[in-house]
């Protein structure tokens, strides 16, 4: 990442309070255009308020967070600006159970983007067929398993092209067995490009992955860096304090 | 018990862990004619002798006759069939309309109540009072209200009907109740369901419309199905204002025969009709509860 070109992301100075609980304390953080950061750390170090900040789900007290180099407050943006732009995943899927998958996966594109049906099926249809979904396109989400709900949030967060894609611990609710798809669909899209935050405790996975992992503790990076070095011969006291936690856990 | 039906004939040494015959699995259990037969006898003996009992207490009162012929005069029964049925399809009617009526009315007022934003803040307080003052207020007391208070005000251009302002008072009273659980009905879908509206780009409304009001109206519909059946019965309630319902038609034989008999045929078409809804609400409670068990699996 040269300095002279803008990052895709910039999480500059942000913290967040939660009543008088610090919860980000100055994280500072760029991702570079195609560019995949892993995010580690003990539960509660902030990991998932971080993301929420950056696609606004959570405001937060100070610092700025710039996407292409231009605050993702601004009224540039307008309503839906961001939404389209920086996409979320969560680790309980969150799909709307009372619609299909079809629907699930155009809502955005139709009702908040405006683009017609047709246009926003066939897109929805070749995104379901990229993922190995095929088929399910009439189906609700109850009658997916596990691995199937997450590639079609996967999609649902894909249907409006963004820029930027956040998964917040996406395999953590899924059954081992079905995690290795899942994570293939993230490859692919690392394969395709896509800048990503990610948070997640699949060690593995992260060193795999990712460009650099950043350790995240009580709200702040504590260290940066390519994931060889970081989950392999970490610097910083609390890192591998908490590497040491997740091998003794058998997940590393 | 011996299996033999899985014989290790592989020779030692060659398939180390010598595969455990399976035990069979176990056999239809076998119930005695005793043990099958007497919890029902049981239950029927018991409840023969409960209400039998109790009906014997009741025919062997010294009153019991003419207490027959006061309330349970088949001949009057039918004979104030035709008066009363009609009547009840007045009940029918009443009821068929503030049904609809008070499911649009309640969801409206909950969706009020929970519009975010300090500009919302008078339509959220008037809907809290709305719904704190009718749910606090005895339907009886309503209908009163309405009913007869109204019409007396004599205001031009309102309607005059006591059947109008009656059925009004019942809708106004139901939809504040009925607010209430469409509202426990939106605060019990799950918040990750509102971020990932919110993470989409839904406006508030939207999210109200496409995420949170369809899961609200299926978590509670077995409530709301409840609420229907308690309005059905309410309707009488029209009775004490003079609406012709079945209650008054009944009354109405019954002051001209000095019988009673026309009341528990009043009784009986409410029955009628609300036994077959309860069933049907039970089914949906079941079929919902399923659903659940299901989800969280
Ligand atoms: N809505 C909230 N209100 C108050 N405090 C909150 C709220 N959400 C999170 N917190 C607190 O903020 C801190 C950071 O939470 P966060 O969810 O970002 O942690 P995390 O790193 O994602 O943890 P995990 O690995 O368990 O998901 C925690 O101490 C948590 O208790
Ligand atoms: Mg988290």
């Amino acid at each position: 990442m040269s300095a002279a070109t803008v990052p895709k992301l910039r999480v500059d100075d942000v913290t967040k309070y939660y009543g008088s609980t610090l919860v980000l304390d100055g994280v500072d953080l760029d991702v570079a255009d195609h560019e995949v950061v892993c995010l580690i750390g003990a539960s509660g170090s902030g990991k998932s308020t971080l993301l929420r900040c950056v696609n606004r789900l959570e405001p937060f007290d100070h610092g700025r967070i710039m996407l292409d180099g231009v605050s993702v407050d601004d009224p540039s943006f307008g309503r839906t600006g961001l939404c389209r732009r920086v996409a979320i995943v969560f680790q309980a899927f969150n799909l709307f159970p009372h619609k299909t998958v079809l629907d699930n996966v155009t809502l955005a594109p139709r009702r908040v983007h405006r683009r017609d049906r047709a246009e926003a099926e066939a897109r929805a249809h070749e995104l379901l067929e990229r993922l190995g979904l095929d088929g399910l396109a009439a189906k609700y989400p109850e009658q997916l398993s596990g691995g199937q709900q997450q590639r079609v949030a996967v999609v649902r967060a894909l249907a409006t092209d963004p820029d930027v894609l956040l998964l917040d611990e996406v395999t953590a609710a899924l059954d081992p067995e079905l995690v290795g798809g899942v994570l293939d669909v993230i490859r692919d899209l690392k394969a395709g490009g896509m800048t990503m935050m990610i948070v997640t405790h699949e060690m593995a996975f992260a060193r795999d992955v990712a460009d650099r992992v950043a350790f995240l503790d009580g709200g702040r990076i504590v260290e940066v860096g390519p994931p060889d070095r970081v989950l392999r011969d970490p610097t910083e006291p609390r890192t591998r304090a908490f590497l040491q936690r997740i091998i003794e856990a058998g997940r590393l | 018990m011996s299996t033999t039906a899985d014989t290790d004939a592989a020779a030692p040494g060659e398939h180390p862990p010598a595969r455990r015959a399976r035990p069979l699995p176990p056999r239809a259990e076998q119930v005695s004619a005793r043990d099958r037969w007497l919890p029902i006898g049981i239950a029927v003996a018991s409840t023969v002798v409960v209400f039998g009992g109790l009906a014997r207490v009741i025919t062997a009162s010294p009153t019991w006759p003419a207490i027959r012929a006061q309330f349970f005069d088949v001949d009057e029964m039918l004979a104030a069939l035709p008066q009363v049925w009609a009547g009840f399809l007045v009940n029918m009617r009443i009821w068929a309309v503030s049904l609809v009526l008070i499911a649009v009315a309640g969801l409206g007022v909950a969706i009020l109540r929970s519009l975010p934003g300090p500009w919302m803040a008078p339509v959220r307080v008037a809907a809290v009072v709305y719904v704190d003052l009718l749910r606090g207020m005895p339907a009886l007391l309503l209908v009163l209200l309405f009913g007869l208070g109204v019409p007396a005000l004599d205001i031009p251009g309102l309607p005059s009907g006591r059947l109008f302002w009656g059925t009004t008072a019942l809708v106004l009273g139901y939809a504040a109740y009925t607010s209430d659980v469409y509202r426990a009905g939106m605060q019990a879908v799950h918040d990750g369901q509102r971020a990932a509206a919110k993470s989409l780009g839904l406006t508030e409304w939207q999210i109200l419309r496409h995420a949170i009001v369809p899961q609200a109206i299926r978590n509670v519909t077995p409530a709301l199905l409840n609420l229907a059946v308690a309005l059905q019965k309410d309707v009488a309630l029209l009775s004490v204002i003079g609406v012709r319902e079945a209650v008054r038609e009944a009354q109405i034989y019954t002051s001209r025969t000095f019988n009673f008999s026309s009341m528990v045929t009043a009784t009986l078409l409410f029955l009628l009709a609300t036994v077959p809804l309860a069933r049907f609400t039970d089914r949906v409670a079941r079929r919902d509860q399923e659903r659940r068990l299901q989800r969280t699996r």
